[in-house]
Order: structure tokens, then C-alpha cells, then sequence
């Protein structure tokens, strides 16, 4: 059933069933598109890393200015105790970017629609921001949830209510990227069907909201992934610079 | 009229939603956890083996070549500004230069000028003194030949006189007689011509 919007996110096994005791871990249309995401990024920035010419060629450029965009982004929000963290965020941030990207190809598989995925990326690093606190700070870093300058009657409720929005902080970060890669999809797709459905005389009209469309995923798929990347950094900012 | 459209539109979706969600399994894929394992199992792979090949060989590349890039750039800076400093201070010793042989030239210039015209003076002093020298010379020789001319006039017109008076009369006259006269005579014409 092609004509049904939700079709795109379906997850397939892609040969043989492999599994791992009794787990499934099937090589599936979403694997091979990681595959795809992470082997392009790999490719695309060895390439640009190799040529060390002093003027840059348009890979080197393009390698070149990411990098320093992702250090602008983390020295801007982070600040430079973030700098070892430098090479997670930037890996974070290319594989988003790239899913999303490569989303955007007919046909193709937009491995970040997935909430799973999503989640798991999410987890991993509300996680690991929650571990580097702790090591830095110990116990300080409870202090977290008691904002300062708060008047005693609210604190218990202030207190209440940082605990639930830190924790729900996976949650939002990954809904919001799985939500709007699966909500762009979607519409694209339903406006995509309704040029079908339509014809050739009707079907002008929702053919120009798909191109629209087209181009505004684009931009929201870059801006998810700089989202997910810059809110990682601001995470990973109050884990380092504990002044809340 | 876009409005009918629009919501027309939205019904016919609406009904090919339902439509779609009765043939498949129902709802969301991706609350579907079938493959959710599978998924978490592979994005650990692909993300992990993405992170350690980033981390361990791109990125330091891409990093050494931006700060070789970096120190590259400040040395040229460094060097040029230093053949700028280089390049006015010998633009000072040119100028320097220039200005020191202008003035020797017209110092030069100034002590060429003076021996011409002190051997010019000392030339002309020289030669106006020659001049002057020779020019009393031959007023001393005229007012000499003037002096003696008289007497020498004097002379040979009493020489003349007296052949003449010989001649006419055949005697020989007292010669110092004639001289006497002649001398009278010039004496006259003498004064006349002063007169």
C-alpha cells in the first residue's frame, strides 16, 4: 500500500534473518541507510582530511568549515572545557545531519523518523552528561535543581520541577527530532499523494506545496540536527559549568 | 472555492489514512518494536564505528592541517611585516643617500665654480696688468717719438732750409742762423696750432 503516508517508515528485513541468541538483529532497510549516512560522512571527510594543501580544495573546504563550525557552536555554548567532548558532538551532529539528509532522497529511508533511534542517541547522552556531572562535581552537582535566588516557600516546588523537566529532557530531545522528520515526511508524502489523486488538473496546486515542502525539510533537516546538536551542548555545558 | 478544495483534500487523505491503517498492521512503524532491537544493535555499530574513525583519523587531520594552516598565515604575516621594516629602512638609507650626494654635488659644484672664477680673476688681474704694463710702455714711447720729433722736424727742415737756400742763392748760410729761424718758425706754428 504505497499510497499510504505512514508506508515510508516501515522497517524491513534486508536478507538473511541474523540472530543473536534468541534478539533479532536483522540487517534492515534503516541499518543499511546508517550504513549509508556514516559511510558518506567517512568518505566525504577522509577525503577532505587527506589533501593538506595550503589553499583548500572545495572537500577540504567543506570538511574545513564543519569543523570549525562545530567548535564554533560548542566553544559559543559550552565553552572550552567542552573541547574533548569535541569529536562526539561533531560525529552526533554529521550522523544527524546526514540521516536527515539522506531522508530527503526519494525512495530512501529517514533513519532519524524513528523514534527508537532517536532515543537511543537521546539516552546515550542525557547518560553521559549525567555521568561527566557527577565526575565533576560529586554530589554538587544536585545543586543543579536548586536554582538560586529562588524564595524558600517556592523551592520545594522549583526543586519538583527541575528534577521532572532534567529528566524529560531525552524524551523532548529525541521526540523533537523523531516528530518533525516523521511530520515533514508525512506531509510530503500526503501532498505527494494528492498530486496523484488530483490528476493533471487539479494536482498543480498540491505539486507546488510539495516543492515548498521539499525545500523546507531541507532547511528543517539541517536545523533539527544543529537543534540536537546545540541542545547536547548546552546539556553537556551545565554538566561542566555548574552555575544554574 | 480553494477552501471546498482544501478540505475536500483533507477528507479524501483523511479516508486514505484509514484505508491504509486497516491494511497494514495498524499505527505507527515506528512504534512497532519488532525491529527495534535490530535498530538500537546496528545504529551502535554504524555510530560507534562513525565516532572511533572520526575521533582516531579525521578529525586530528582536519584539525593539524587548520592549525598548520593557522601558523602558516601568522608566520607570512610576520615575515612580511618584517620586509616591510626592512624595505622602509632601506628606503630611509636611499634617501639618505640621495640627499647626501646632492649635497657633496653641489659642493662640488660650489668649489668647481669658485677656482673658475679665481683663476678667471687671477687670468684677467694678469693679463690687464700686461696690458696696462704695455699701454704705459707706448705712452711713454708716443710722448717720447712726440718730444723728439720736434727737435728731429726742427732739424731736418734746417737741413732742408738750408739746401734750399743754397740752391736759390748759391752761397752757404750760417747754419745755425736757419735753425735759429726754423726753430722761431715751429715755435709760431706751434702755438698757432695750440691756439
Amino acid at each position: 500500500m504505497a499510497s499510504n503516508p505512514m508506508y515510508q517508515f516501515n522497517v524491513y528485513r534486508i536478507g538473511p534473518e541474523i540472530k543473536l541468541g534468541s534478539v533479532d538483529i536483522s540487517f534492515t532497510n534503516a541499518s543499511l541507510f546508517m550504513v549509508i549516512s556514516s559511510l558518506a560522512i567517512l568518505i566525504i571527510f577522509n577525503l577532505g582530511a587527506k589533501k593538506k594543501t595550503l589553499i583548500p580544495d572545495k572537500l577540504q573546504l567543506l570538511s574545513e568549515l564543519s569543523y570549525s563550525f562545530v567548535a564554533k557552536m560548542i566553544s559559543d555554548t559550552a565553552g572550552s572545557k567542552a573541547k574533548p567532548y569535541f569529536s562526539f558532538i561533531f560525529s552526533l551532529f554529521m550522523f544527524v545531519l546526514f540521516c536527515n539528509m539522506f531522508g530527503m532522497i526519494p525512495y530512501a529511508f529517514t533513519v532519524t523518523s524513528h523514534i527508537i533511534v532517536t532515543f537511543v542517541l537521546a539516552a546515550f547522552i542525557f547518560f553521559g552528561v549525567t555521568i561527566i556531572g557527577f565526575m565533576k562535581h560529586g554530589l554538587g552537582y544536585l545543586k543543579l535543581f536548586v536554582p538560586s535566588g529562588v524564595p524558600m516557600v517556592l523551592l520545594p516546588l522549583i526543586v519538583v520541577i527541575e528534577i521532572i523537566s532534567y529528566l524529560s529532557r531525552p524524551i523532548s530531545l529525541s521526540v523533537r527530532l523523531f516528530a518533525n522528520m516523521m511530520a515533514g515526511h508525512t506531509m510530503m508524502k500526503v501532498f505527494g499523494g494528492f498530486v496523484i489523486s488530483l490528476g493533471i488538473v487539479g494536482g498543480w496546486l498540491p505539486l507546488s506545496f510539495s516543492v515548498a515542502l521539499t525545500g523546507l525539510e531541507i532547511l528543517v533537516a539541517f536545523l533539527q540536527a544543529y537543534v540536537f546538536a546545540i541542545l547536547t551542548c548546552i546539556y553537556l555545558n551545565d554538566a561542566l559549568n555548574l552555575h544554574h | 472555492m480553494l477552501k471546498k478544495i482544501v478540505i475536500l483534500l483533507f477528507v479524501t487523505c483523511f479516508a486514505c489514512f484509514n484505508t491504509g491503517f486497516a491494511a497494514e498492521s495498524g499505527g505507527m512503524p515506528q512504534l512497532n518494536p519488532e525491529f527495534w532491537i535490530s535498530q538500537i544493535f546496528w545504529l551502535i555499530i554504524t555510530f560507534g564505528i562513525l565516532f572511533i574513525v572520526l575521533t582516531k583519523v579525521i578529525l586530528p587531520k582536519i584539525s593539524d592541517n587548520l592549525e598548520t594552516r593557522k601558523s602558516q598565515i601568522l608566520e607570512n604575516i610576520e615575515t612580511a611585516d618584517k620586509q616591510k621594516e626592512e624595505s622602509q629602512k632601506k628606503i630611509d638609507e636611499y634617501e639618505k643617500i640621495i640627499l647626501d650626494s646632492k649635497l657633496k654635488a653641489k659642493s662640488y659644484f660650489n668649489e668647481a665654480r669658485e677656482k673658475i672664477l679665481d683663476d678667471i680673476n687671477k687670468k684677467r688681474a694678469a693679463l690687464e696688468k700686461d696690458l696696462d704694463e704695455e699701454i704705459s710702455e707706448v705712452e711713454k714711447e708716443l710722448s717720447d717719438l712726440k718730444q723728439k720729433s720736434g727737435e728731429k722736424i726742427n732739424k731736418i727742415a734746417a737741413e732742408t732750409s738750408a739746401e734750399l737756400i743754397k740752391e736759390l742763392i748759391g752761397e752757404e748760410v750760417n747754419s745755425s742762423s736757419i735753425a735759429a729761424i726754423v726753430e722761431d718758425q715751429s715755435k709760431i706754428n706751434r702755438e698757432r696750432k695750440d691756439v
